[in-house]
């Protein structure tokens, strides 16, 4: 944050280290205790439980698959989230509406083209109300055509409320900008609840599954999911790495002091930001979709604090922290499962959202220039 | 808009509270009117429900509003986890006040009085805001928000996780109910009592006129919402005009001045964020406690969004705005907007199922099934409503209804001291003079 | 000769005005080997020098000395990669600037630092240390917040008469953001000047501030050393600098090149050739 920090930052230092330190110890216990739970011991000392369980390897992949994959879609839909904060310089609260504006518009266009010659109402398929439930095997097409929907559709989305909303206030402090974006937030989420409904449709289900090792299986949707948000995250990797554009971002992201110094970004690259951010974020609504299988109006903005915690983690600014960031709070999320009841696992993911922004704020990626 | 410009002016040359009660009672208005456009013979009976429960409303978003306005109109911390502390506030009085031997399933309690319970609320809502506070305040602005939303999540996951619906510690049984909440001493039902017993001749009274006894209890419990508002607007108007105000507001425009000068920020800002906090706890307890039952879906983050709404609307800084955007929020933009949706006449037949019929209608130039749509559906476009409201305020009028007010932070007139032309020095006025010449002014 | 003339030629040329720090005692700040480090630039590197107390001492310099760096580290803005800050005797490095003010030593910035929403008379009532009414018991108790009233008017009419001083009375019920650059900068002064300090730093105070402005603020800060305040000066005008300060202290590359009074700076060929951009 360069050297106009405020003071108390630098007070920091002494608690941080504490902190960490308490962080670390917490994090060896939970490996000792994962290696000793999969040999399926259990250490007691005075009639408490110390430390190991039971675990078997196939529960564990299975939650490293599941944290895995989620995480790799929260990833992709913190890529939007991440280059807004650092090269727009707010806090986007309507980031979780706009990852449930893309998956809708994608669904619904999947929906219509499968549902194509069903003779179904145009407005059962619009609503998800056939009944109809499609997985990449058995509606390759459709699943196809509404990823692509989902992906250009939300940058017109983007972009609209940009020129409408952001633009009129470009150059405005943070705050105002992130009070706005609250405002669009709970303007999109209530345009697609007016116009779908409230209800939690289920539209997606698993075609085909692959069987791993006895006890883990992989369906053909999370196949997809991997493949599509691998594939993607390479692509974001080469327009970084090869374009003109995609320096210009880096440079931008790697060194905010140079950003500031150099003034203004031009709308060129806000737009490019935008386009790039709400492609990215729709594509992962779809994939996040695509995976639970069901679809509702705030499904988004629920996963929000999620999508934060895998942006600060992984550094804001960091296109490539993102992606770690959120594999890693997948991860967590999903992984927490061994140690917490199933109603806090959520609870430890914003934990570690809230150590990191006390402990390290410029996240665990910060610095790792990508140049 | 000139004239609504010039109206606006005379109304704020009245004194605060004259305008305050102008509002409110502009809003009961406004109310009995649309009763007594759509309700018919029902009229009166409809009309009483409306102002009961936007009182009822107002008064709870004014207790937010205020402890917002607090932290983040003077202090400049941006907390965004309202619902959590309300729900520390709501679920400490409710573990305190339940029954110590409820009825078969529900939860017990420590079953001591709502009083004790409200203050138990308000003090750990203030412990759990030192809490987070300690290690977070230091955080800018927009790291703040997101802890503080973070914060609000785990609180209400913890209070729906199953693990501490029920516990005995130390023989003594209590719990959180988990995900299916918990009954306790019913605020209103208290009140309820009170308006039934020595004041039930009121009650009878009302009812002749057509007004069911339940909504005179609410009405009453409105007022006692109201007077809760006044008297947190007495504490807080005396806490921020003085020096204790005067630094906090220092510390939302530069931190690092304010320090420079000799303060220890920290020290208040804690101060400022606990005494919001408790704020927020008793309106936790006394708006979706109200009638004596909460559940963790009831403080999900939604909540805090729209006290931020009024907060702007109303003006941050001011606490005179700050009741003033409750009431116009609570009122205009979340009340009045869903009984349209539901009392506005069809238009023309049943309006249709889903957005899909309404619109292929415009097909046919038929815009009334789109029209009806929309008004059936007025309840969710409301927030459609405030989203925009929001977005045109910070756009086009940040300081909302009175952030332009000076209202500069002190204890006494800031008028130039009469005779203050370096002559002789009053007596007992005179603490620390130590230095010699009075260093003052050209008329030596 | 006006007073401040008379102050620096008395003081000046005489024998008993150290020449340089070590000969000082008992000095009010002490500054020793500091050392402050920002990523790979060292912008203090190993600089000391003490400062006599009831003194107007002058620190000079030419751009990227290091001045406003070690103002920084000495008021606990920045906290020093090495090095000790001792104020009156004790040691100071690193602690918080509201320690530090509290202890006395307070600073006004190059940039002025107005509170710009708030009102020029909020923004000097502000600082008195130690008001009664900060404690947010007592501003809203009954019994006590009379008290608390009572000590309110004493400021009041103190931050009057400062601002009258300051000539900037007229402005008391404006927003301290609608200020001329000047009028901030005798803000800042005013402001400063009210919390009642042992040691001041004054941060290039007189830039875009009228001349006649300028003497009365300089008579001013005579006045109060007399009554004991010790002032540490950053200014760019040479002339204020050799006619009023008595100690001067040249930085150059992050240490001190020079110190002495205004004769002997004058005199020194390695202070001219650093001004002129040269490495010594």
């Amino acid at each position: 944050m360069g050297l106009t920090e405020s003071v108390s930052n630098r007070r920091q230092l002494p608690a941080g280290l504490s902190g960490v330190s308490v962080v670390v110890a917490v994090l060896v216990y939970l490996v000792v205790d994962l290696a000793v739970k999969l040999t399926g011991t259990t250490v007691l000392a005075f009639g408490f439980h110390v430390i190991g369980g039971s675990l078997s390897v196939g529960s564990l992949l299975s939650m490293v698959i599941d944290g895995l994959l989620v995480g790799l879609a929260v990833g992709l839909a913190g890529i939007g989230l991440s280059m807004t904060y650092s090269i727009l310089d707010f806090a986007n609260f309507a980031h979780g509406d706009t990852v449930t504006a893309g998956a809708f518009l994608g669904w619904v266009a999947a929906y219509v083209v499968a549902g194509l010659g069903s003779g179904a109402a145009f407005a059962d398929l619009f609503l998800f109300d056939t009944g109809q439930q499609l997985s990449v095997i058995s509606a390759f097409l459709p699943v196809l055509i509404g990823l692509v929907v989902a992906g250009g559709g939300t940058v017109g989305v983007v972009l609209l409320v940009d020129r409408l909303t952001y633009r009129p206030m470009r150059g405005s402090d943070n705050i105002s900008l992130l009070i706005a974006s609250i405002g669009v937030a709970l303007a999109l989420r209530y345009l697609i609840a007016f116009v779908f409904g409230t209800q939690t449709s289920g539209v997606a289900s698993s075609g085909a599954r692959l069987q791993l090792i006895p006890g883990l299986a992989v369906t053909d949707n999370e196949i997809a999911l991997l493949v599509v948000s691998v594939g993607l995250m390479l692509g974001v990797h080469l327009l970084l790495q090869r374009t003109k554009l995609g320096k210009a971002m880096r440079a931008m992201a790697d060194n905010e002091d140079l950003a500031r110094v150099t003034g203004i970004p031009t709308e060129r690259v806000i737009r490019l930001t935008w386009v790039l951010g709400g492609a990215l974020a729709g594509i992962g609504g779809y994939l996040l979709v695509l995976e639970s299988g069901t679809i509702s109006f705030n499904f988004g903005w629920i996963l929000l604090l999620l999508i934060f915690a895998a942006v600060i983690v992984g550094g804001i600014g960091s296109i490539y922290g993102a992606m770690a960031g959120g594999v890693l709070i997948g991860l967590v999320d999903s992984l927490a499962l061994i140690w917490l009841p199933s109603g806090l696992t959520r609870a430890a993911a914003f934990a570690v959202l809230i150590a990191v922004l006390l402990l390290n704020p410029s996240g665990l990626f910060s610095g790792v220039s990508t140049a | 808009m000139s004239t609504a410009h010039d109206v606006w002016d005379r109304l704020e040359t009245l004194p605060d509270y004259g305008l305050v009660a102008l509002f409110i009672l502009a809003i009961w208005l406004l109310l009995s009117l649309f009763a007594a456009l759509v309700g018919g013979p029902q009229a009166p009976n409809l009309a009483a429900g409306f102002v009961s429960s936007v009182t009822v409303l107002i008064g709870a978003f004014a207790l937010l509003t205020l402890a917002l306005n607090l932290q983040w109109g003077y202090t400049g911390l941006f907390n965004i986890g309202v619902a959590g502390f309300m729900a520390v506030g709501a679920y400490t009085t409710a573990i305190l006040t339940a029954p110590t031997n409820p009825a078969a399933g529900a939860v017990p309690g420590l079953g001591l009085p709502l009083g004790i319970g409200l203050l138990g609320g308000m003090v750990m809502a203030a412990i759990v805001g030192a809490l987070a506070a300690l290690p977070a305040l230091r955080l800018r602005a927009d790291y703040l928000a997101i802890v503080t939303v973070a914060l609000s999540e785990i609180i209400r996951l913890f209070v729906n996780w199953n693990g501490v619906a029920q516990l005995a510690v130390a023989g003594v049984e209590f719990g959180t109910g988990g995900a299916t909440g918990i009954s306790f001493t019913s605020p209103s039902g208290i009140v309820a009592g009170v308006v039934n017993g020595p004041f039930s001749p009121l009650v009878a009274a009302a009812e002749s006129l057509g007004v069911s006894g339940p909504n005179v209890v609410n009405f009453v419990y409105g007022l006692t919402l109201l007077a809760l508002v006044v008297a947190s607007y007495w504490v807080l108007s005396r806490l921020v005009n003085s020096p204790f105000g005067r630094v906090l507001k220092a510390i939302r425009e530069d931190e690092q001045v304010t320090q420079s000068l000799g303060k220890d920020t920290r020290l208040f800002k804690i101060k400022a964020f606990m005494i919001g906090c408790a704020l927020m706890g008793l309106a936790g307890a006394l708006f979706r406690g109200s009638a004596g039952y909460i559940s963790p879906a009831q403080f999900r983050p939604g909540i805090t969004f729209y006290v931020f709404a009024a907060l702007i609307i109303g003006g941050s800084g001011s606490n005179t705005g700050s009741i003033l955007g409750a009431a116009t929020f609570s009122a205009l933009l979340f009340y009045l907007p869903a009984r349209l949706g539901e009392f506005f006449p069809n238009i023309g037949g049943q309006a249709p199922g889903n957005v899909v019929d309404a619109v292929a209608a415009l097909g046919a130039l038929d815009v009334s099934p789109l029209v009806a749509y929309t008004i059936a559906n007025i309840s969710t476009l409301r927030f459609v409503l405030i989203g925009v409201v929001l977005i045109y305020i910070i756009q086009r009028r940040p300081l909302g209804l009175l952030g332009h007010r000076n209202e500069p932070a002190a204890s006494v007139d800031l008028r130039r001291p009469a005779a203050a032309d370096g002559g002789e020095p009053r007596d007992a006025r005179r603490a620390s003079s130590a230095r010699g010449s009075d260093g003052g002014g050209d008329d030596e | 000769m006006s007073e401040p003339e008379a102050v620096g030629a008395a003081v000046g040329a005489d024998s008993d005005v150290p020449t340089t720090s070590d000969a000082i005692d008992a000095p009010l700040l002490e500054v020793d080997g500091l050392r402050k480090e920002f990523g790979g630039v060292t912008a203090v590197d190993g600089a000391s020098f003490r400062v006599a107390p009831g003194s107007f001492t002058g620190l000079i310099g030419p751009n990227g000395a290091g001045k406003s760096t070690t103002f920084n580290c000495i008021t606990g803005i920045h906290e020093p990669t090495g090095g000790t800050v001792r104020f009156d005797g004790q040691d100071v490095t690193g602690l918080a600037p509201f320690t530090l003010a509290q202890q006395g030593l307070v600073r006004t910035f190059q940039i002025a630092r107005e509170l710009s929403e708030m009102t020029v008379l909020e923004n000097v009532m502000l600082a008195p240390p130690g008001q009664t009414g900060e404690s947010a018991l007592r501003a809203v108790l009954p019994g006590l917040r009379k008290q608390v009233r009572e000590a309110e008017r004493d400021i009041v009419e103190d931050a009057w008469e400062t601002l009258e001083f300051f000539q900037i009375d007229h402005l008391a019920h404006e927003n301290a953001g609608s200020l001329s650059g000047g009028q901030r900068k005798l803000l800042e002064m005013a402001r400063v000047l009210s919390t009642d300090p042992e040691m001041v730093l004054l941060d290039e105070p007189l830039a875009g501030v009228n001349p006649t402005l300028e003497e009365k603020l300089l008579d001013r800060i005579d006045e109060l050393r007399r009554d004991g305040l010790t002032f540490l000066l950053v200014e760019h005008d040479m002339d204020i600098i050799m006619r009023h300060c008595e100690h001067i202290i040249v930085m150059h590359q992050g240490q001190v090149l020079a110190e002495g009074d205004a004769e002997t700076i004058q005199s020194d060929e390695r202070v001219l050739e650093a001004y002129l951009g040269g490495d010594v």
